[in-house]
């Protein structure tokens, strides 16, 4: 399960994000890390800084690139400078898989720079898939595509978003970077259990997991990636990690950064349930309850 | 036009809607419609939140993700026009300037013409808060804009007075009535560093303070924002080199270029070959003569 087509059959372990903050340390201590995800907007760029860190990480690291603009359920048609600009990252990087997000963020080329929830329609899934398989002939790389965080649904949804990501992955037939934070997140301000969810995603097409921080507000809460991972979504993570098997999977740091020692530790804490996977123990040391 | 168009264009556009003062969102659109009744229409409410609301948290967090790259972008022109001079400007541009690239990195690309044909913004300090913007786009550009190889010794060797040589594209020529430049400096000295593109969501927007920059003196200065072993520097020049430069960079003639340099220049006629050959040692140590890519395909690097 955890080395699959939608990965490039890879057993890639716990990686963090490549982030600024890090580079000087990462450069100069040369940490023993599995492999680092990048945020591949900030390195399509001609040159400089940028570039000759990420090249230095390449050196030496594994890298695998996640991106935050392709919009694949943006009604726009898909960029042709984008497509190119990541297509010349993919060959520098030579990520065996490329992930971005199940969603829209632009559109009449105006761009939110956010992650925009889609309408949960058959429409949006027969569009959205033909994007994906747009992007994937074109980078020629396997795409994988993350469920997000959301705030709002629509009125003209016709299904639940497992159901939607599901019809999206089956059309476009790519695999999934399972956010088990995002679902956990949109669980709670959309009032559904987080383990129908885990248990809805086809396991054979998951290529990475996510796992990450979030804040809680008073009536809905924000996937912010400014927190160590709660309990509650490492109990779903052991759940998907239970279904797919050690999958490669990656903690996200975003803001109030601390650390790379600080971040790199909370990551490793996959690890017991990675093991246990792989061991056949269960760790059941999360409880998860459907409550707000 | 599809449903999910039709739906995308409803919702980018309560999406992109300015905030209130109080950073909220208005309670009626720019045509006056009640933005709750709007929202109610395609989204739908919960037991904890009504339609009007979840929206407000997208037009919220779009907003605070642009005055945040904003803000790190032009930390110079905040402290030419004062904090909340700055806060209404930035949000002017926004609305008229919304994001039309896939990077962020492009968010200020028109605050340069957009300042110079909106003075109002910026009053009595336009003209030192349009060179500041104009110093910290070109920063922007100098930091990652490509590095073309430099022009070889074979290629250096066949350079006469009809020869247009290439700048690199990370050299950027301004020329300015303030040392904006050392201004810069200073307060890019108090800011951090950040990356570019998450997709993580804000709790809110706290704008940086900053001390306000000082009158500064009256004084004509030339410019090279450049990249060096991946840091961007800013190199003052004199104004024949400026000229000479910003010439070449037109597609001049070398000759030409010289002429344009001199025109009016104090510097002595007899004395002019030593200074040429001074600067362009310099220009070239520092490889800013390089092949573009077109010739590189076309007719080889020679």
């Amino acid at each position: 399960m955890p080395a699959n087509r939608f990965n490039g059959f890879t057993e890639y372990g716990v990686g963090i994000g490549l982030r600024v903050p890090h580079y000087q340390h990462i450069l100069a201590k040369k940490p023993v890390v599995d492999w680092f995800e990048i945020i591949s907007e900030n390195y399509m760029v001609d040159g400089g800084r940028p570039l000759t860190v990420l090249d230095s990480i390449l050196e030496q690291y594994r890298v695998v690139q996640h991106g935050v603009s392709m919009y694949f359920g943006s009604s726009d048609p898909l960029n042709r400078e984008h497509l190119k600009r990541l297509k010349a990252l993919v060959r520098r990087t030579r990520t065996p898989w490329l992930s971005d997000h199940l969603c829209w963020g632009s559109v009449d080329d105006r761009y939110t720079h956010d992650l925009l929830p889609m309408p949960y329609t058959f429409e949006a899934a027969r569009l959205t898939a033909e994007k994906i398989r747009q992007v994937q002939d074109f980078v020629e790389v396997p795409v994988v595509v993350e469920n997000v965080s959301s705030y709002a649904e629509f009125h003209v949804s016709e299904m639940a978003e497992w159901e939607f990501l599901n019809e999206v992955v089956e059309r476009a037939d790519c695999g999934i970077l399972l956010d088990v934070n995002n679902i956990y997140v949109s669980s709670q301000n959309h009032s559904f259990d987080p383990r129908v969810y885990v248990d809805a995603v086809p396991a054979h097409r998951v290529a990475q997991i996510h796992i990450a921080g979030h804040s809680k507000f008073e009536k809905y809460i924000l996937d912010t990636h400014d927190h160590p991972v709660l309990d509650r979504v490492w109990g779903l993570y052991e759940r998907a990690i239970e279904r797919c098997g050690p999958t490669a999977t990656l903690l996200e740091w975003d803001d109030r950064i601390p650390s790379f020692n600080e971040v790199h530790a909370e990551a490793l804490k996959a690890n017991k349930y990675l093991k246990a996977a792989t061991t056949g123990e269960s760790k059941q040391g999360n409880v998860l309850e459907y409550a707000r | 036009m599809t449903d999910l168009q039709e739906l995308q264009q409803r919702m980018a556009k309560a999406v992109m809607q300015p905030l209130t003062a109080r950073e909220q969102m208005r309670r009626r659109n720019s045509a006056g419609q009640s933005n709750a009744t709007e929202a109610a229409q395609f989204i739908r409410p919960n037991d904890q939140l009504t339609s009007f609301e979840r929206l407000e948290i997208y037009n919220r967090q779009y907003w605070f993700r642009l005055f945040s790259n904003f803000e790190e972008d032009f930390p110079g022109v905040q402290v030419v026009v004062g904090r909340k001079r700055f806060q209404a400007l930035m949000r002017a541009y926004l609305e008229a300037h919304p994001s039309t690239s896939f990077s962020l990195r492009n968010l200020g690309s028109q605050l340069v013409s957009w300042l110079d044909k909106n003075p109002a913004w910026t009053e009595p300090h336009s003209e030192m808060a349009i060179e500041m913007a104009g110093l910290e786009w070109a920063h922007i550009e100098a930091f990652d804009n490509a590095i073309w190889p430099t022009l070889s010794v074979d290629a250096r060797s066949q350079i006469n007075a009809e020869s247009q040589l290439t700048l690199q594209p990370h050299v950027r020529l301004l020329e300015a009535h303030y040392a904006i430049d050392d201004a810069l400096i200073a307060v890019r000295n108090e800011s951090g560093s950040r990356d570019t593109s998450s997709n993580n969501a804000s709790t809110g927007h706290v704008s940086k303070r900053r001390r306000a920059l000082r009158e500064m003196k009256r004084e004509t200065v030339h410019i090279a924002v450049h990249r060096f072993e991946d840091t961007v520097y800013y190199r003052r020049l004199a104004a024949e080199d400026y000229r000479l430069l910003l010439a070449l960079q037109q597609a001049v003639t070398l000759g030409d270029a010289i002429d344009i340099a001199f025109d009016g220049s104090l510097v002595p006629e007899h004395e002019r070959p030593a200074y040429l050959q001074s600067a362009f040692a310099y220009w070239t140590t520092m490889g800013w003569f390089c092949t573009p890519p077109v010739d590189r395909e076309g007719k080889g690097d020679s």
